[in-house]
């Protein structure tokens, strides 16, 4: 549970003359949940896609799973998996067929697939629909069967990038519940969230991200009582002056 | 390399291929609509007169009054015929079976002899010795076969009498291989061609299929997986190999039905569709460079004509002897070599060791690999795979 699953230490991503992230340096320990909360165009999206090895930082080192992110991103990529935040999926196979392919591109053998597939379209509520197109999908049912796709060769760490964004109520509470089973087989959650609610709800530790800069870390009760505030949305209002969902 | 991750890829791009409407149309309907679209609207392209390589074999050695060269002088001077004097007809007809030529005129040993003869008693063709020209046209070209066989006719009328415009000659020419070429249809001329220009629409499909990822973000989840840039690539080539068999079946079925027989061997089969293949690699090397250069899906489809067009135009219709413009720049697209390689293979009967078809393999397989490779090194430079 003390293992550092997850260290960024002073990275900074800068495109052009835009700083994306800048100077942010967090530790996220074994089994832990830990939330990425900010704004649209925080930066959260861009600290996942360096976590993940798809951008290369400025400077700064990452270190997922205990490896080097740029170095070492194959055994990376072997331990994570991610939910990218918008809903990657391919609309011409069947919900069943996508979880299929990235089960064979982390080279599940038939039967360990067969069952994770099933285990995990029961509990997303996609059971009866698994056989069907998934350009007949409703959204929230395309956000549930990405998550399938992240999960479905059991990752240590997960990277889940606004998992719940458009998704009705039922989807978003079947997520929540999935999230906490997740934390109980100790797994470790980087999760990004504009949704303070939800960052309130389900992590241990929330880091609030704003125009590329990390402005607080801790628990969210910590947080609030060392703001002496009613929840995380006015800690933001009380550190920038703006409401963290005033554009939407 | 995993071949589970390689194989799964290559099933998703079959069933993409097979499940979206556009897709299937594009690269199996359309190809055969175009044919149809071709086989109606294709006229003479471009205004210069297309001039045909024409072997001459002279098997008369009497030379009496110099008829024979001058007779082959008329034949140059029409400037529609480049004349090539071969010294044995073993060695034309090689040349004209991979294509160098399109048609061989075999002079007889008894040309000079019965014009003299003809000359001394022009009212008395009881005292004229016969003698019978040989023409062979080139069977792979539908205008060398309509052109040439009328051009020789009317040279040798002028020669053998300009003034008194007798319809009676000593001298006739016998069409050697018309008698063939007569069975063959304007739509089996254009064949070979069809079995090239097939696998050219996958230039749009790779195109649009890798923008599309792009912007729906799936190229970026698959680089979240372990997967390899070598395993997603090899996925990419394989699939598409396999869709230009699928092709080149259809395209084969299609025109066999129609009533597209050649009579060859099994052997020259397998090397037409090993063509095919190889080319389709160059179409995967094209719609990675339009994939590179296109932000968008939509921009995609309109920049891929850059290549398609000059494929289908300049590469797909050799038979068709287009302008001399064009014959010289169709020589910088690999599907010139395919389809003309098809032609040897399928109408002039060349063999598959004929020194042609080696030579267009051997271009084919350098030029679509090096395209391949180039598309591969373009789009991993700008995207990431």
């Amino acid at each position: 549970m003390n293992e550092i699953s997850i260290l960024m230490d002073n990275i900074v991503k800068r495109f052009e003359d835009v700083i994306a992230v800048d100077g942010v340096s967090l530790q996220v320990k074994e089994g832990e949940l830990f939330g990425l909360l900010g704004p649209n165009g925080a930066g959260k999206t861009t600290t996942v896609n360096i976590l993940c090895g798809l951008i290369k930082p400025t400077s700064g080192n990452a270190m997922v799973g205990g490896y080097d992110v740029q170095k070492e991103n194959t055994k990376v990529k072997e331990l994570i998996g991610v939910c990218p935040q918008e809903t990657a999926i391919y609309p011409y196979l069947t919900g069943a067929e996508n979880v299929e392919l990235f089960g064979n591109l982390y080279t599940l053998d038939k039967n360990t697939l067969r069952v994770r597939q099933k285990m995990l379209f029961e509990k997303m509520g996609l059971t009866q629909d698994a056989k069907r197109r998934v350009e007949k999908y409703s959204g929230g049912m395309k956000r549930r069967l990405s998550l399938i796709m992240a999960l479905i060769h059991d990752p240590q760490i997960i990277f889940l990038d606004e998992p719940t964004i458009g998704m009705d109520p039922q989807s978003r509470r079947a997520v929540w519940d999935f999230m906490v089973e997740l934390k109980k087989e100790s797994k470790t959650i980087f999760l990004t969230t504009h949704y303070m609610e939800e960052a309130e709800a389900l992590c241990d530790r929330v880091g609030i991200i704003d125009r590329g800069k990390l402005i607080a870390l801790d628990s969210p009760k910590e947080l609030i009582s060392k703001n002496n505030v009613r929840n995380l949305e006015e800690i933001f209002i009380k550190l920038t002056g703006r409401r963290i969902r005033e554009e939407i | 390399m995993k071949l589970q991750r390689v194989l799964t890829l290559t099933k998703k791009e079959l069933k993409k291929t097979f499940r979206e409407p556009a897709v299937l149309f594009m690269i199996f309907l359309f190809p055969v609509l175009l044919v149809f679209a071709f086989g109606v609207s294709f006229g003479g392209l471009g205004k210069t007169q297309p001039i045909y390589a024409t072997g001459v074999v002279n098997n008369d050695q009497e030379n009496m009054a110099n008829y024979t060269q001058l007779f082959i002088e008329a034949l140059s001077n029409t400037k529609i015929l480049s004349i090539q004097v071969y010294s044995d007809d073993q060695t034309a007809q090689s040349d004209l079976s991979q294509g160098k030529i399109q048609a061989i005129i075999v002079i007889p040993s008894t040309f000079s002899q019965s014009l003299t003869s003809y000359h001394l008693a022009p009212e008395d063709p009881s005292r004229w010795i016969n003698a019978t020209i040989s023409l062979y046209v080139d069977k792979g070209s539908i205008v060398a076969t309509q052109a040439i066989p009328s051009l020789v006719q009317q040279v040798l009328n002028a020669f053998v009498d300009q003034t008194q415009r007798q319809t009676l000659t000593p001298i006739n020419m016998q069409i050697a291989s018309l008698i063939e070429t007569e069975q063959l249809s304007a739509f089996e001329y254009m064949a070979p061609g069809m079995f090239t220009f097939a696998s050219i629409f996958i230039i749009m499909i790779v195109a649009q299929a890798f923008t599309q990822d792009r912007e729906n973000g799936m190229m970026k989840r698959i680089r979240t997986t372990p997967i390899t840039p070598t395993e997603f690539m090899t996925s990419q080539v394989l699939s598409y190999m396999l869709i230009a068999l699928i092709q080149a079946i259809l395209v084969f079925t299609t025109v066999y039905l129609i009533g597209f027989k050649p009579k060859i061997d099994l052997i020259v089969y397998v090397l037409a569709f090993m063509l095919v293949l190889i080319f389709s690699l160059s179409n995967v090397g094209f719609g990675l460079i339009t994939a590179t250069i296109a932000k968008t899906s939509s921009a995609a489809t309109g920049l891929s004509f850059l290549f398609v067009l000059p494929q289908l135009f300049l590469g797909t219709f050799v038979g068709a002897s287009l302008s001399s413009t064009v014959q010289i720049v169709d020589k910088f697209v690999p599907s010139y070599y395919v389809t003309n390689a098809l032609t040897s293979l399928f109408l002039r009967e060349a063999t598959i060791t004929s020194p042609t078809i080696l030579l267009d393999f051997v271009i084919v397989s350098i030029s679509c690999i090096a395209i391949l490779v180039i598309g591969i090194i373009l789009y991993a430079k700008y995207y990431k795979i």
